[in-house]
């Protein structure tokens, strides 16, 4: 076996990533999760495939997490995306560390060691506050693109806040704001201010800090707003949003790789 | 013709003995409900149920049909009706679901035993603080719709050492409850009677303190889950014959599977702490799951909350305040810390699983920093999962497996 794969079937998204022996990404990929896991895990895949230029003779060994990962009929073995992550996680960066992760529908914190094992988690899944899905309500009551958030956010030089903790009440808030004749790249980055405190209300977030998911790939301008509330740098891997595909892909490495 | 799905669990072979149990517990209730005689009364699940027995009466404990609302998924049949008359979703999700119904008229009770049509009504209805205000307020709505008297006893919460004034003013109170009791009742109340039952319930208490120990054994030879089915006894049966010879039964079965290394869990391989109340909807599913992972819910609070070691027949008043001022749930978060941590060594454990059960702030103490400092303290890791007692609302089956599975993937990376 020279092929391994990692496929994250999450909630709003599906990635996939392609390795071989040596660690080397040959192939990613992000599609939407849907409604059909099984289908988007193929197409992931699939695409995964075509990008790494294989053969179709190619054998692969996959290791799927995420959400949905027990609807991929043709991996060999599954991991919970807590263990992705941080995997994936460690492999960018060897030491302790805390990684963030914000996905679509819910958030990480994950304690990795300088040996890179796991010693402690959260997950916030109980409401959409500070994750992916929260960013996607928001935009939508202020009728923006997903895309447009990151630069809108960079242009406010303001400090909005937005206080309250479950997403129903935010809105409402937002909309007072607005009758304020609060500017919406104000709202914005008061909206990145409320995810970065639902993070920081999580855990402690002492030592290094990494951060991964779909929304710091689209709005690295989170990142910077979260380096300077903790008054510190903040590491993010080469491909954030497949940190877990990749983790997968270096366990289907791990087991199968001899 | 569907295949009944073949389950994981291991067979107690005691569960007959249990069941028939339990059945003639119901049905005398039924039938002293019916006949009129003797009284019936309701009790709170750590109240003074010795007391009452050693009046004559028959007890119910609501609790427990709260538990059996919830482990027949029927809970959520009725706690929405509840929460229509005002009870709120946030409230104790016993207590919703048990007056949901009582409202709708409806038990799982008498689709289990035929001829019993329903709760058997309270002459009287007697609780203890000592657990939660909900229990206070549960029985005074019954109280109201009823128009049968709550009475109580008020006790104290939230202490560490157990000063003397408190069980004073525990015996003064239970003392006071007498008069009250002797009158629905129609007996005169006797001290050896008294006496009696609480010898009893004490050599109860002390065999199902036997069962749980068993499972310092390892593999251990029962699941938490299984526990708290047959836990039922030590919580209704207290105080009689019958509960303690069940639990002779069942402990003579464990230790049969201690001798052949037996364990509930085929290759045990992680040992576990179960810190709330069980998710009574999710029982067998859970136990499944858990064999999948090889792991063992080896010991619990909840299941150890019924031992009240401190009876003592020569002082019955006194020792039963004693009792029930003891018990975790009554406790400040250092002895509660001290607790888990000896349970931890006591049992060999790997871990400690805290739910946080969405309706029942006094059995979920993760909200207090205790997981921080008890993994700190004890260098094992704990993991806190959000659901609830019954209301499977709050409970997401994703979330929770994939945090149970993620935290024995960290077990076993160490
Ligand atoms: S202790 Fe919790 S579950 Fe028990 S009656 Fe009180 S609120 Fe309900």
């Amino acid at each position: 076996m020279n092929h391994f794969a990692g496929i994250d079937v999450g909630a709003s998204t599906t990635k996939a990533v392609i390795i071989d022996k040596n660690r080397e990404i040959l192939g990613h990929s992000v599609k939407d999760s849907g409604a059909d896991f099984k289908a988007a895990a193929e197409k992931a895949f699939a695409e995964a495939k075509k990008q790494a230029k294989k053969k179709a003779e190619d054998e692969y060994f996959v290791v799927s997490t995420g959400y949905g990962r027990r609807n991929v009929s043709f991996a060999g073995d599954t991991k919970t995306e807590i263990s992705c992550h941080a995997k994936g996680s460690f492999y960018y960066f060897p030491e302790s560390h805390t990684l963030i992760d914000i996905g679509g529908q819910d958030s990480k914190i994950i304690k990795v060691n300088a040996s890179g094992n796991r010693t402690g988690f959260k997950m916030n899944r109980k409401c959409a506050a500070g994750t992916g899905a929260f960013l996607e309500e928001m935009a939508n009551r202020l009728k923006i693109k997903l895309e447009k958030l990151n630069e809108l956010a960079e242009k406010s030089e303001k400090d909005v806040q937005i206080g309250s903790y479950c997403t129903v009440f935010s809105a409402t808030e937002i909309l007072t704001k607005i009758r304020e004749g609060v500017e919406v790249k104000d709202l914005v980055k008061g909206i990145f201010h409320s995810i970065i405190k639902r993070a920081i209300e999580m855990d402690p977030l002492e030592g290094n800090i990494v951060m991964s998911g779909g929304v710091v790939a689209h709005n690295p301008f989170l990142v910077s707003m979260f380096e300077e509330k903790l008054e510190k740098k903040i590491f993010v891997p080469p491909l954030p949003q497949l940190t877990g595909a990749f983790g997968a892909a270096l366990f289907a490495l791990e087991e199968k790789g001899g | 013709m569907s295949q009944e799905k073949i389950s994981k669990i291991k067979k107690i072979q005691s569960t007959g003995h249990l069941r028939k149990i339990m059945a003639d517990y119901f049905y005398e209730l039924d039938r002293a409900a019916k006949e009129g005689s003797p009284k019936v009364a309701w009790c709170s699940s750590v109240g003074p149920a010795e007391l009452l027995l050693s009046l004559g009466f028959v007890v119910h404990y609501p609790e427990n049909h709260g538990a059996v609302l919830g482990s027949s998924r029927k809970a959520n049949d009725y706690i929405p009706v509840a929460n229509a008359i005002g009870y709120s979703p946030d409230i104790c999700s016993y207590l919703t679901s048990d007056v949901g119904s009582f409202i709708k008229k409806e038990t799982p009770l008498s689709r289990a035993y035929e001829g019993i049509e329903g709760v058997a009504k309270p002459d009287v209805l007697v609780y203890n603080t000592n657990q939660c205000r909900d229990v206070q307020d549960w029985f005074n709505w019954y109280s109201r719709e009823l128009g049968v008297p709550a009475i109580g006893i008020h006790t104290y919460r939230n202490i560490g050492e157990i000063k003397d004034e408190y069980l004073h003013s525990i015996v003064k109170q239970t003392e006071n409850l007498i008069p009250t009791l002797e009158k629905i009742s129609g007996n005169k109340f006797d001290v050896d009677k008294f006496r009696e039952v609480l010898s009893l319930s004490r050599e109860c208490t002390l065999m199902w303190k036997k069962v749980l120990e068993a499972n310092a054994a390892i593999p251990a030879p029962i699941s938490f889950f299984d526990a708290t089915i047959h836990m039922g006894p030590a919580v209704v049966l207290r105080g009689s014959p019958q509960a303690v010879e069940y639990y002779k039964v069942l402990l003579e079965e464990l230790n049969e599977k201690i001798k052949n290394k037996d364990g509930a869990v085929e290759n045990e391989k992680f040992r576990l702490y179960w810190e709330g109340m069980p998710i009574w909807g999710k029982l067998r599913d859970l136990a499944e799951f858990f064999i999948d992972l090889r792991t063992a819910v080896v010991a619990s609070t909840y299941c150890n909350s019924w031992i009240f070691d401190s009876f003592d027949p020569k002082d019955p008043f006194l020792s039963m305040a004693r009792a029930y001022t003891e018990i975790f749930i009554v406790r400040d978060e250092n002895f509660k810390e001290n607790y888990i941590e000896n349970m931890v060594n006591k049992y060999k454990l790997d871990g400690i699983l805290f739910h946080d059960a969405k309706t029942c702030p006094n059995n979920s103490n993760n909200r207090y920093g205790m997981p921080e400092r008890l993994a700190k303290k004890l260098k094992i890791p704990s993991i806190t999962i959000n659901g609830d007692l019954n209301d499977l609302r709050c409970y997401s089956e994703e979330q929770a497996k994939t945090n149970i599975e993620a935290f024995i993937e960290q077990l076993e990376s160490r």
